[in-house]
């Protein structure tokens, strides 16, 4: 009975429906848009934007505005930079990412600086880098969603493309995908699904709603739609369950909760391991290893 | 035959910066001709074949694809040394769907033509006992049986693969060239196909485009491989040596000090067709 009493409370909360609603579009979005991520083996451009984008998550702080924008704003400006530097080393690219990564990071530790000596805003650099679901104003739902929306049509829209992409670059070319295009789309949609990651679990975190859920799935499924859909559920279910037990944590150490992004990351951590720990004992379910090795 | 040539390239030139890799390449094929593109590393196979891709463009002369005026005609396409992720969630059946219908927007309905397509096409290339694996987790002989179906799926009327038989046993490149060769008789493909080594083709083969340094010399295998023919092509003396049934293709003593990277090592292995 205190259960369903302490439930009906948890969903009459005015943040908590906000954190619901904006960390559920976040966690779907960042599902879809991750997996292509890890196939494009790009995590680790993807943390980058991230970090570059808690510049813009501090500016918005400092300046007042909705924190989104400032998320959002450097995040596509990054990509962008990204994108068009069009280094096709690996290495190269890594330096690039890895030395961009720290510019941002360092704007971001000057920006919370003032931030916290002009606006005496202390919890602004654990809300711009560790998240901040239950103080997410409502006046940002409009937005979240309009973002979400574009970056899961933009997504949808490049997937096949995206998939021969991912097999090989010149097999996409000889079948007519204007590949620089199709990736500047994956970028955008990346840029808009880390915003709303930044937004919700930090800046930090959110690679871990990012790639998490997308590794997790991408261990066990084995086609592209089953790994979405799997991802989407992993990154909902730990967002969701993880606003609960944030909430639910008020009763552990009154007067103190616990902070969302922790248990929405260690949700998405043990999914990750039980994915591992599924794929190793059903090997032929999950990847399907080829029929010759036991004939052999 | 008053057919027109899948693909005809006359009189080919590319530039890669200033040195040319390509010099007057001339040579046609008909549909469902089975060509090897034969040439030692370096010699500008994946040159040309990239070339006749519009990858890289032409500093003279002209490739044509048939009925090309207006769209270009789909080219079936198998790239060099694919290192497929074993991680990509992407099964045997999924490549073969993505050459379909890979290129277009938006995310693919089920839709049972296109399984019946892609069914036909597993069949086809004998890759339906492994069409529910991962493609990174396939034998390199499997993994160029999807990609030959992922490439021949749309039924392009040419066919294009970079060195298909590079890391597969003698089996798998047996198998691989009776299949290839069969599947250009029944689709009426032109199948166009680098090698650095002859030998497993020169039985299959209907016409052979020999390159070296950029040159080449086309035509029906015991019109070009011999002693004059590519000692000519090579610029020095080389020796079209049939051995244990097999045709070794050597140089002499290196003359010509420009080709003294090329004389040093045997320039090619051959079997007699």
């Amino acid at each position: 009975m205190s259960v369903l009493l302490s439930a009906v409370e948890f969903l009459h909360n005015e943040p908590v429906r906000v954190a619901l609603i904006v960390g559920g579009g976040a966690a779907l979005v960042c599902a879809v848009v991750g997996v292509a991520t890890v196939m494009q083996r790009q995590s680790f451009a993807g943390h980058a934007l991230a970090d570059v984008s808690s510049a813009g998550g501090s500016a918005a702080y400092l300046l007042g505005l909705n924190p989104l924008l400032g998320f959002l704003g450097l995040a596509a400006a990054a990509a962008g930079v990204m994108e068009w530097s069009e280094i096709r080393e690996a290495r190269e690219r890594d330096l690039l990412t890895g030395v961009v990564l720290g510019a941002g990071l360092g704007l971001a530790a000057l920006l919370l600086y003032f931030a916290s000596t002009v606006h005496s805003a202390s919890g602004a650099a654990v809300a711009v880098l560790f998240g901040s679901m239950f103080t997410i104003p409502a006046a940002v739902v409009p937005l979240a969603l309009a973002v979400a929306l574009t970056a899961l049509t933009v997504s949808a829209l490049v997937h096949r493309p995206l998939l021969v992409s991912a097999l090989s670059v010149d097999l996409a070319r000889a079948q007519g995908i204007r590949v620089r295009a199709v990736s500047l789309a994956h970028a955008l949609a990346l840029a808009l699904a880390v915003s709303l990651a930044a937004m919700t679990v930090g800046a930090i975190l959110s690679t871990a709603l990012l790639i998490g859920p997308a590794a997790a799935a991408l261990r066990v499924a084995r086609r592209p739609a089953a790994a979405v859909a799997l991802a989407a559920a992993i990154g909902l279910g730990a967002t969701w369950g993880g606003i609960y037990l944030a909430y639910e944590s008020f009763y552990w150490t009154p007067g103190r909760g616990w902070p969302v992004s922790f248990f929405i990351v260690a949700l998405v951590f043990a999914a990750y391991l039980t994915a591992g720990a599924l794929a190793v004992r059903w090997p032929r379910r999950a990847v399907g290893l080829p029929s010759g090795c036991e004939a052999h | 035959m008053s057919r027109s040539p899948a693909l005809s390239v006359e009189g080919a030139c590319v530039a890669l910066g200033a040195r040319l890799v390509l010099r007057d390449v001339t040579f046609a094929l008909e549909p469902g001709e089975f060509c090897a593109l034969i040439g030692s590393n370096g010699s500008g196979k994946t040159t040309l074949l990239r070339a006749i891709l519009g990858f890289v463009p032409l500093a003279a002369g002209e490739i044509r694809l048939e009925g090309a005026a207006g769209a270009p005609d789909p080219i079936g396409y198998v790239p060099q040394k694919l290192a497929l992720d074993p991680a990509l969630p992407l099964r045997a059946r999924d490549v073969v769907a993505l050459g379909l219908d890979g290129a277009r927007l938006g995310i693919s309905w089920p839709s049972k033509a296109r399984n019946a397509e892609v069914d036909r096409m597993l069949r086809a290339v004998g890759a339906e006992g492994f069409a529910e694996q991962r493609i990174g987790l396939l034998s390199g002989g499997q993994q160029q049986r999807v990609l030959v179906a992922h490439a021949l799926v749309r039924r392009p009327r040419l066919l294009l693969l970079d060195e298909p038989l590079a890391n597969l046993d003698v089996r798998s490149t047996a198998e691989i060239v009776a299949l290839l060769r069969r599947l250009s008789r029944e689709y009426g493909a032109a199948v166009l196909l680098s090698a650095h080594d002859m030998n497993p083709l020169l039985s299959a083969m209907d016409r052979i485009v020999y390159l070296a340094n950029g040159a080449a010399v086309a035509g029906r295998p015991e019109e070009v491989v011999r002693t004059e023919v590519l000692s000519s092509l090579y610029g020095y003396h080389v020796d079209v040596v049939r051995v244990h049934g097999r045709v070794v293709v050597v140089a002499a003593e290196a003359g010509e000090q420009i080709h003294e990277a090329v004389a040093r090592d045997p320039v090619h292995t051959a079997s007699v067709p």
